[in-house]
């Protein structure tokens, strides 16, 4: 039995030795879309493991903490002073430590006071060697990752004794409380008291032993990196689920062909006595083989794949969002088996209609069934059927509204749209086919529309990878659009300028006055906006704010009164997020005012407001004034940034100048999107080999149509030809179906997941080259798939066709 | 897969399957097919015995059931009605494992489309049967190739065969596994008339050189003279 | 930073030998630098109440056997532990070399609350003064009744998430030196602490549980202890009773598991006459549990054979370093009521 199941599989091999091509197609079908789908994984994975790192060590992920007010201190004192009342708190002190051009996170912790904040907080940690008087003690000591020792190796850290433990979160400096403070130059401060979430009943009221102190929950606005990433994983995920979608058509293709070819050798295999069963069981077994073999290769082409585009997304997220993600990969069994899976399941979807197909077919069936590419009206309508539930869906996610509404409504629209496709076709083949006159000319179109079966999987599968470009090259376009307009409204001025201490920032002012032609303090004051930790500006009263800055709606004499001290400018996330309009009141430390304008403010997730200079001296005295805008001519910037570093020995990026600053912007904003445009590169060659597949499936299923007409006189090359231009023509069509499902999509990404995931909304900007360039890739797609199957019709031998007729029984 | 026939005891023997020296009994045997038009009855009441060691060809006019008759025998279909014994198994009652088993070991079935496997060589298609009944003996498929003329063609795949070298190397492959019935349904039908006789020829000089039962079906009445006997089948009777 | 790992470096690093002991134990190499116990040395209050810096580890334990009007039993225990890192004097700010820790509980026949406290050293969060008595950790305090000055009368509240209590206890006899003139020895090699108790305590007060609010009254026994290397390594952990007989008499009675148990205790009269056992006139054996919640104790010479059963057995200190600490009945020879302590028996 089990030898002959090996004889049955030794002969259902021997097929693919025979047919390498589609033994390749096959494997390379499921190891692209696991590839794509593993490697998404794997930057979801590693991305989300250094957030989960962070949050776990951080201590900031989960708990509460409490903070000092606006213009307060928090100090050890009070510390003290909570716990003797009884409070469960720990100290932590954060900062960053300019270690030549690159800056370090330094956090600061009190481990004894730690231990029972969160008992079930139990996660990996440094060398549990390391020992707690060197700890506490100075120098200390302090652990980070490799690649931040490394960074920290010339930098003077008083002696500290660095410890490398890779668990540490990326660019991140453990050390203990007191040795943080020194590190920082903070004299006695702490940044935060972490709050246990189980307290004593019956403490004293927080407001009474620490009234400067305010609690801030944690996961608001900009406190947690995971919330405010998962838009972009989410992204990401979309993309890897569609990519391994097209994937499968390729399989499915792959798959098909293979039972379709092999149907006579099964029938023979029967006959020769192999039971029904043991054939199926066999065939199932070459299925499974082939997933674990092409979903092991996948694996590792995804992990070469997550490998190159990490560094990219580990920037993107720093630079975005803040978030410290390790650029390096770590292998993790999650993504290993979840790609192992997806392989499996893949191709048991596509492998289920054969094996069914199989184990129905008589074993004495006469002539050979294509029902397999058979298009009938009623699949179409049944098609048409579905779609048009699954487009009733959209409106009805968009009402349960979200971020997952939102793609759950691009999700239906995209399936219903792809679904569509095939009855859209037919459609207009029906019409041409009344256009039609000539006998060459309906038997090409008849011709077609019975191909459209076979082929309909893998033009869906073009269809959705068009679209996916469409949208998403829509969106950034728009997205770049837009935010270059914005930057040159708000980089308005030459030069930034930030002083290391409130005396040197006057000696700058001072030595600065001269030399330019106006000088902007913009200072600014953390503080809670609606609850959410978020930053207030002041800003002086000058004609580049009036000229220059983006507002998207506002009160006439807006910035008389901004001058004044009446009003208050907020960013659009601030109002998206709860629903302020102007004129209404925004609550600021020392006193309420109205809102008089709101501006785009994008790349920033945290709330923000803007008052007068004066206005925000009275609310803040105590902010340090650091930070400035410098008018000057263009030209000059240049020569009088350097003069400025060489005369107060200012550090590099201390001096901004706004050239400069748009093009870091602006790096940081494609490297984002770098990594969407390569998964979108990748979809559209695995929808042309899904299109190649298809068209060599039909090749082989379709001479019993081709011979008649071969024999009615029409050359080989001239019936290559012809098919060649069928598949350009399918491809151009599909391409145009595709257009307006790509623009809504991209109107679906701009005006629900983006205001849902960033808090703001993009007008659209639809850019005709773009669209060019993909028809001409869809039809370069098309040629390519379309070469080999033209080029092998072309060169079939007279006795090949023959035997049509000798065959049909 | 299996059906309610199969219900009853593996491979059971009726009476008339007792005798040793009959190889296949078949009475009454009826069969129709489902056709968009109705059904068309093929076989209606056909009896047939064949005694080891004969060979017997099977004429009649196209569509007058030659072909379903011989499939019935090889367990390749069920018929509706009748009794049917072949080499001690009962077929009417026998489920797919117990039908592939009988093919597997005891028929060699050789078909007019050769059905050889396109992907293997000659020498395996050749050993595929026996190698698929565990009684390959590479001596014998050796002697075999060599008495059909395939000894020069053994590592070539069928398709670079022609008709008369496929079905020569279907005609080993199905006595390479020594079956006591082989069952030959239009083995020239595909061939010209001189390929044609010379494989025939083959065909027979083996059968009678191992004792085996043979079973062809023909329209050839040529062919059809050189076999020890000769039934014919008329709308779906033996005359 | 997960919990795993601090608790991980504060095992390794200050706390090697607390399995093995009720305080913070030491390895014999870890203590140079630190003061050894001294034989010659005699107590000095109220000085002595306060902290012993160049010693490695010491303690303030307070264990109380209390009662409701209803004759329900429970226990209370109050307990400060400072633990030096390294032998450089104690300063002010993070960098002190000190570290405090404390524990709390209430026992009840079938329940157990518990709650831990840390400190570090230097920023007034915890720490302890000789005169007038206070020694504090957070809001949990052992303290010097206003007016008074020593031991003689406390005021003791502490508070976990569960359970809350205050208590006052008032000394009925004097301060009670343990071995000799309160250096006792913990093994054959010489290990030693200074070692001194106040086993005379009266108790009232008020317990806060789940369950409500109990007034409770009953006796306390005070533990005041110092050592740099108490126990040697091949010593495994440690059973300790504090028993207040009913005529009066106070037993503690002590092992230290080892390769050869190490047996030791003080039989104190009344007046705070003390008698100090050695294996010679003290016995110990357990039960069959583990860890062994009920013991047979006898001090024959006395004429004491005592049954000591614990008044629930489930009171384990689920602590960042696990032990088993309750109250206790006594019968036999004589009836009473105590506290039990045993460590190393692993969680």
């Amino acid at each position: 039995m089990i030898g002959r199941a090996r004889l049955v599989l030794w002969a259902l091999l021997s097929h693919w030795r025979r047919h390498p091509l589609q033994l390749a197609m096959l494997l390379s079908g499921l190891m692209l879309a696991t590839a794509l789908w593993s490697g998404v994984q794997a930057v979801n994975a590693e991305a989300r493991a250094s957030y989960a790192a962070a949050s776990d060590r951080l201590g900031a992920g989960s708990l509460s903490r409490l903070e000092p007010a606006p213009g307060q201190a928090l100090t050890t004192a009070d510390h003290v002073a909570l716990r003797r009342a009884g409070w469960l708190v720990s100290p932590v002190v954060e900062g960053r430590l300019r270690a030549g051009s690159a800056r370090v996170a330094v956090l600061g912790i009190e481990p004894l006071t730690r231990i029972g904040l969160t008992p079930e907080a139990d996660g990996p940690g440094p060398d549990p060697t390391g020992d707690l008087h060197g700890f506490i003690t100075a120098p200390g000591i302090g652990y980070s990752d490799a690649s931040t020792a490394a960074i920290l190796e010339g930098v003077d850290l008083g002696g500290l004794v660095l410890r490398v433990d890779p668990e540490t979160p990326p660019n991140t400096l453990i050390v203990d409380v007191g040795i943080a403070q020194r590190l920082l130059g903070l004299g006695d401060q702490l940044t935060a008291l972490t709050l246990a979430p189980d307290q004593p009943a019956g403490l004293p009221a927080l407001a009474r032993i620490a009234p400067d102190l305010v609690v801030v929950d944690p996961g608001q606005g900009g406190a947690d990196p995971a919330a405010l990433t998962d838009s972009f994983h989410l992204n990401l995920t979309a993309f890897a689920l569609l990519s391994f979608i097209v994937g499968l058509f390729i399989t499915q293709s792959a798959v098909g062909l293979a039972f379709e070819q092999r149907r006579p050798m099964v029938r023979t295999l029967r006959a020769l006595g192999v039971p029904r069963s043991e054939v199926l069981g066999v065939i199932a077994a070459e299925l499974v083989l082939a997933a674990l073999l092409a979903g092991a290769a996948g694996i590792v082409l995804g992990w070469v794949m997550a490998a190159a585009l990490m560094p990219g997304v580990a920037a993107t997220l720093a630079g975005l969002y803040g978030a410290d993600v390790a650029g390096t990969l770590a292998l993790r069994p999650v993504w290993i088996l979840s790609g192992l899976g997806m392989a499996l399941a893949g191709t048991a979807l596509a492998g289920a209609q054969g094996l069914i197909r199989t184990a129905r077919m008589p074993l004495l069936a006469a002539g050979q069934s294509t029902a397999w590419a058979d298009a009938t009206s009623r699949s179409l309508r049944r098609q048409a059927a579905a779609a048009m539930v699954l487009a009733l869906g959209v409106p009805l996610c968009l009402v349960i509204g979200g971020l997952v509404g939102g793609f759950a409504a691009l999700a239906c629209g995209l399936l219903a749209a792809a679904l569509l496709l095939p009855v859209a076709l037919d459609g207009a083949l029906r019409l041409a086919r009344r256009r039609v006159t000539g006998v060459l000319g309906s038997w090409f179109v008849a011709d077609t529309r019975q191909q459209l079966g076979g082929l309909s999987l893998a033009l869906m599968a073009l269809m959705l990878a068009l679209a996916a470009n469409i949208g998403v090259g829509t969106m950034v376009g728009s997205f770049r659009g837009t935010f270059t307009g914005w930057l040159d409204q708000r980089l308005a001025s030459e030069l930034y300028v930030t002083a290391r201490t409130e005396d040197e920032a006057a000696a700058l002012r001072r030595w600065l006055a001269p030399r330019v032609d106006a000088i902007l303090p913009i200072w600014n004051a953390d503080a809670p906006l609606m609850g959410q930790p978020g930053k207030v500006y002041g800003v002086a009263d000058h004609q580049t704010y009036r000229e220059h800055w983006p507002l998207l709606s506002a009160r006439p004499d807006v910035w008389d009164e901004l001058a004044q001290g009446r009003v208050v400018l907020i960013n659009e996330q601030l109002a998206r997020r709860h629903d302020l309009t102007l004129g209404d009141d925004l609550q600021l430390p020392g006193g309420a005012l109205p809102i008089a304008g709101i501006y785009s403010d994008y790349g920033n997730p945290s709330p923000q407001a803007i008052v007068g200079l004066d206005d925000f001296t009275r609310r803040f005295p105590d902010t340090p004034r650091l930070y400035q805008a410098v008018r000057v001519a263009p030209d000059r910037a240049a020569p009088l940034a350097e003069a400025l570093r060489d005369r107060f020995d200012l550090p590099a990026s201390a001096v901004v100048d706004q050239h400069q600053a748009k093009q870091v912007s602006l790096q940081i904003f494609d490297r984002t999107f770098a990594v969407t445009a390569a998964l979108n590169v990748l979809t559209l060659g695995v929808a042309g080999i899904a299109l190649l597949t298809g068209l060599l499936t039909l090749a082989s299923m379709r001479l019993p149509q081709l011979a008649p007409v071969w024999a009615a006189g029409l050359p080989r090359a001239r019936l290559a030809r012809l098919d060649l231009l069928r598949t350009l023509l399918l491809a151009a069509a599909t391409a145009i179906y595709a257009v307006p499902v790509g623009l809504g999509l991209a109107w679906m990404l701009l005006t629900v997941v983006n205001v849902e995931a960033f808090g703001w909304r993009l007008p659209m900007q639809v850019a005709p080259g773009l669209l060019a360039r993909l028809g001409l890739a869809a039809l370069l797609t098309a040629l390519a798939a379309g070469a080999l199957p033209a080029w092998r019709l072309a060169r079939i031998t007279p006795s090949r066709l023959l035997r049509v007729f000798a065959d049909e029984r | 897969m299996s059906d309610i026939r199969s219900s009853g005891p593996r491979a059971p023997i009726d009476s008339a399957g007792d005798r040793p020296d009959i190889a296949v009994s078949a009475a009454d045997l009826v069969k129709s097919f489902q056709t968009p038009a109705g059904e068309v009855p093929v076989l209606r009441g056909v009896d047939l015995s064949l005694v080891r060691g004969e060979s017997v060809a099977i004429t009649g006019e196209s569509g007058s059931g030659k072909s379903t008759l011989l499939h019935l025998i090889g367990g390749l279909d069920v018929a509706d009605a009748g009794t049917l014994t072949v080499l001690g198994t009962d077929l009417r009652r026998a489920d797919d494992r117990t039908r592939a088993s009988l093919r597997r070991t005891g028929v060699g079935m050789i078909f007019q489309q050769f059905n050889l496997i396109p992907s293997l060589t000659v020498s395996a298609n050749l050993a595929f049967q026996a190698r698929l009944a565990v009684r390959y003996d590479p001596g014998r498929v050796a002697r075999l190739a060599a008495d059909l003329g395939l000894a020069a063609l053994m590592d070539r795949y069928p398709e670079q065969l022609s008709g008369g070298q496929q079905q020569r190397v279907a005609i080993g492959r199905a006595l390479a596994a020594n079956p006591p019935l082989v069952l030959a349904d239009e083995p020239t039908g595909n061939l010209d008339e001189e390929t044609g006789d010379a494989v025939a020829g083959l065909l027979l000089s083996l059968v009678r050189q191992q004792g085996t039962t043979l079973a062809l079906v023909t329209h050839s009445p040529r062919l059809a003279g050189l076999c020890d006997r000769r039934v014919h089948l008329r709308a779906g009777r033996l005359a | 930073m997960s919990a795993r790992w601090i608790i991980a470096v504060l095992l390794v690093a200050a706390l090697p030998g607390w399995a093995q002991n009720r305080g913070f134990a030491g390895l014999g190499s870890d203590s140079s630098g630190f003061a050894l116990a001294d034989p010659g040395y005699r107590f000095d209050f109220p000085r002595d109440h306060g902290t012993h810096d160049a010693f490695r580890i010491e303690w303030w334990y307070l264990t109380a056997n209390l009662r409701d009007a209803a004759g329900r039993d429970y226990g209370a225990q109050w307990t400060l532990f400072r633990s030096a890192l390294a032998p450089d004097k104690p300063s002010d700010g993070w960098t002190s070399p000190q570290l405090w820790m404390a524990h709390a509980a209430v026992t009840t026949p079938d329940a157990h609350y518990l709650a831990e406290r840390f400190a570090r050293d230097g920023i007034g969060q915890a720490g302890v003064t000789a005169a007038p008595f206070d020694a504090t950790i957070d809001d949990w305090r052992m303290r010097a009744r206003p007016g008074s000055s020593g031991l003689e009368d406390l005021e003791i509240t502490a508070r976990g998430n569960d359970f809350a209590y205050e208590l006052s206890a008032t000394a009925e006899g004097p301060l009670v030196a343990h071995g000799e003139n309160g250096f006792s020895t913990k093994g054959a090699a010489g290990q030693a602490s200074h070692y001194y108790s106040q086993p005379f305590y009266n108790v009232s007060g008020r317990l806060a549980l789940p369950e409500g609010e109990v007034e409770v009254s009953g006796q306390a026994w005070l533990d005041r202890e110092w050592s740099s290397q108490p126990l040697d390594r091949t010593q495994t952990g440690w059973d300790w009773m504090a028993l207040h007989l009913d005529d009066g008499r106070k037993l503690m009675a002590a092992r230290v598991r080892g390769a050869t148990p190490f047996v030791f205790g003080s039989l104190i009269t009344p007046d705070g006459q003390v008698q100090t056992l050695t294996d010679d006139d003290l016995s110990l054996r357990p039960g069959s549990a583990s860890p062994p919640v009920s013991w047979a104790v006898a001090v024959p010479a006395a004429g004491l054979d005592l049954s000591i059963e614990a008044v629930n057995p489930d009171s384990r200190m689920t602590t960042t370093v696990p032990y088993w600490e309750g109250p206790v009945r006594i019968s036999g020879s004589d009836a009473g009521r105590g506290y039990l302590e045993m460590t190393g028996y692993g969680r």
